[in-house]
């Protein structure tokens, strides 16, 4: 048993899920924990208007009850590989902020799916696997 | 860019070619109309709010003064806070304070840019050209002290309307001076004045909103485009109710069918355009570097002898007080509306980011388009409004008049949307919440949309600024009350600064 835990960040697509139960198998072989990170884009230097200045309380703490929604299928599916999971939603840059959080909670390794889309497209509009292999403290392992 | 112009100039072309010249004349007497019947209204609200007493042989509006005297005493009363808190302020908006675990609630760095996009604009680039046609380069040097002074109300307001700001059981948050007014002074033990107050901005905020925050704003996109597409001899000159009803059916679109598209694509053009415009005019305040020192000279001579000027160092120095405070809207309680938002546990914290608005928009912005006009040599021309500004940006870039058209529409536009806000939350505490009431005003402010369009632009500045200047009459009553709040959450918040229990996150 090992208290580092592997790191997965999760966002509900299917990629996701394969990521989670990907981890989930190398956790249980390991014998460590897995922690789910579900990031929220978001910039404190984004432009709202003053309607949505009036709303964005009301609607952090829908995107928040959302996104922990989202989470449970994947909480369930390590529950049943008897793996301890634990999970966090934030707020901020998911490239960042997965960075940030592998350091934090001193993970072994950052596992992530990908959505397939073309190399073209990954480079031009960035994709978070690339930035993380660019930038993680920690190996990253991307499930397709 | 490119391609906005030649879509512009495409659009414009296709118009021409479609309207026959003969609707205009048609339509001319139509505008006539509409401005007969509102001018006597404005006429007297104007007269009543700018009531003058003679002052070395000119008249001055007692409400200026009030603003000035107001702005005057909280920056002695707050010690000159704005200027011994200025760098705190950028360190907050910058994030410095900002919890991690705040993320995705309102920054202070988006409340300030929402506030900012409600007062930049249409008055920094029309209503300087006013101050300096009528007041001499003179009027630019009391615009730029009277903004340095409406950095102190701004930090009183926002802060009460931070503190005093209503958060329902949704998660909706709410502020601004109806609830500092009535909840404050009901604390101190005057609820029937707080209520009064309350009522009295409330209804004059409905009014600002539909004139300075709608009839000038639609007035002079008007102008602007009428006078990039010919001048007198423009398909459109006569035309305003037309322009009006596009505009109208526009506002109406995102205010009352909540489109989301067009107001998302606005909040993006609209800085952008305000990048362009400070940009255009940094280039040709730099490749003049030499006159520069001339126009500050003119500027100075101008505050003090009035040379030339209606009303000398007086007429200036009312020309300077009363744009500046128009554009920036300091100690008029707008912004109190918008910072009221923010996610933060101290309220004076918005105060001291609120402070950065009348230094954005007057210190900088206003003074770069004062400066643009005084060294173009356009000021004799016999031009005013926003046709001065163009002429004056004209003369560096000809293509320039073009852009401006662009970026005075979206500044309207975008200045609409943010006072259709703070009209609507004055009228729903006067009427209560509800979907039907809320229609009624949206369609009412649509409906003025035209009208401003449609009138001359006398009537309507009188209005607008009339209007708009009343709400300073019961917000800054309140704030005399009020404002020992406001340093009592200074002492507290220092001091907990001191015992480090607020400390810089990053």
């Amino acid at each position: 048993m090992t208290d580092q835990p592997i790191l997965v960040g999760y966002d509900g697509t299917d990629a996701a899920q394969r990521a989670a139960e990907f981890a989930g198998q190398r956790a249980a072989a390991v014998g460590c924990a897995v922690h789910l990170v579900f990031v929220l884009e978001w910039s404190p230097y984004s432009f709202l208007s003053t309607k949505e200045l009036e709303e964005r309380h009301q609607r952090r703490t829908e995107e928040l009850s959302r996104a922990e929604e989202t989470l449970k299928p994947a909480l369930d599916a390590l529950a049943k590989l008897k793996v301890p999971v634990t999970s966090e939603v934030r707020y901020g840059h998911s490239g960042e902020l997965i960075c940030a959080i592998a350091k934090e909670k001193n993970a072994s390794q950052i596992i992530l799916g990908r959505k397939g889309g073309s190399a073209l497209g990954a480079r031009l509009l960035g994709s978070l696997p690339l930035t993380l292999v660019q930038a993680s403290p920690v190996p990253v392992t991307v499930v397709p | 860019m490119f391609w906005k112009k030649t879509a512009t100039a495409t659009a414009v072309a296709l118009m021409s070619a479609l309207l026959p010249h003969v609707a205009a004349a048609q339509e001319a007497s139509f505008d006539e109309q509409i401005n007969q019947a509102i001018a006597p209204i404005s006429n007297v609200i104007a007269g009543t709010i700018f009531y003058s007493i003679p002052v070395a042989g000119t008249a001055f509006p007692l409400i200026v003064g009030w603003l000035v005297i107001a702005a005057t005493i909280f920056t002695l009363y707050f010690g000159f806070v704005q200027f011994r808190k200025f760098g705190h302020a950028i360190s907050l908006v910058k994030g410095d304070y900002s919890h991690p675990e705040d993320a995705g609630e309102v920054s202070h760095f988006q409340a300030l840019a929402t506030a900012l996009s409600g007062t930049v604009g249409l008055g920094n680039i029309a209503g300087v050209a006013v101050a300096v046609s009528i007041g001499g380069p003179g009027a630019t040097f009391w615009m730029i002290l009277a903004g340095l002074l409406g950095m102190a109300s701004k930090f009183t307001e926002c802060t009460l309307g931070v503190k005093y700001r209503n958060e329902y059981p949704d998660g909706r948050v709410s502020g601004g001076p109806m609830y500092y007014l009535s909840k404050g002074l009901a604390e101190q033990g005057r609820p029937g004045l707080g209520k009064v107050l309350a009522i009295l901005f409330s209804v004059c905020c409905i009014g600002g909103a539909i004139g300075g925050g709608n009839m000038f704003q639609a007035n002079q996109a008007f102008q602007q485009v009428v006078n990039v597409t010919g001048g007198e001899n423009s398909f459109l000159a006569g035309s305003g109710w037309l322009f009006g009803l596009v505009m109208a059916i526009i506002v109406g679109v995102v205010i009352i069918g909540g489109i989301k598209s067009i107001a998302k694509v606005t909040e993006k053009i609209v800085p952008l355009m305000a990048v362009i415009y400070v940009t255009a005019g940094m280039i040709i305040i730099i490749s003049n570097i030499g006159m520069v020192g001339d126009a500050f000279a003119q500027i100075f001579v101008g505050a003090f002898t009035g040379a030339g000027v209606a009303g000398g160092v007086v007429g200036a120095l009312i020309q300077g007080f009363k744009r500046a405070a128009f554009s920036n809207e300091a100690g008029i309680g707008s912004a109190a509306i918008a910072h009221a938002a923010v996610r933060t546990k101290e309220p004076i914290t918005e105060g001291y980011v609120a402070l950065l608005e009348p230094f954005i928009d007057t210190v900088v912005i206003c003074t770069m388009t004062a400066l643009v006009i005084t060294i173009s040599g356009e000021l004799n021309s016999g031009l005013t409004g926003v046709e001065l500004t163009s002429a004056a940006f004209a003369s560096a870039f000809t293509w320039f008049p073009l852009i401006l058209a662009l970026a005075v529409v979206l500044f309207a536009f975008s200045t609409m949307l943010s006072w259709s806000y703070y009209g609507l939350k004055g009228w729903t505490y006067l009427v209560g919440e509800g979907k039907g009431k809320e229609i009624v005003f949206k369609l009412f402010f649509c409906l003025c949309v035209i009208v401003g369009a449609s009138m001359s632009l006398g009537p309507v500045i009188d209005f607008s600024d009339s209007m708009i200047f009343a709400m300073a009459i019961p917000n800054i009553i309140g704030l005399y009350f009020l404002m020992s709040v406001v340093r009592g959450e200074v002492t507290q918040y220092w001091d907990k600064i001191e015992r480090g229990e607020i400390k810089k996150v990053k």
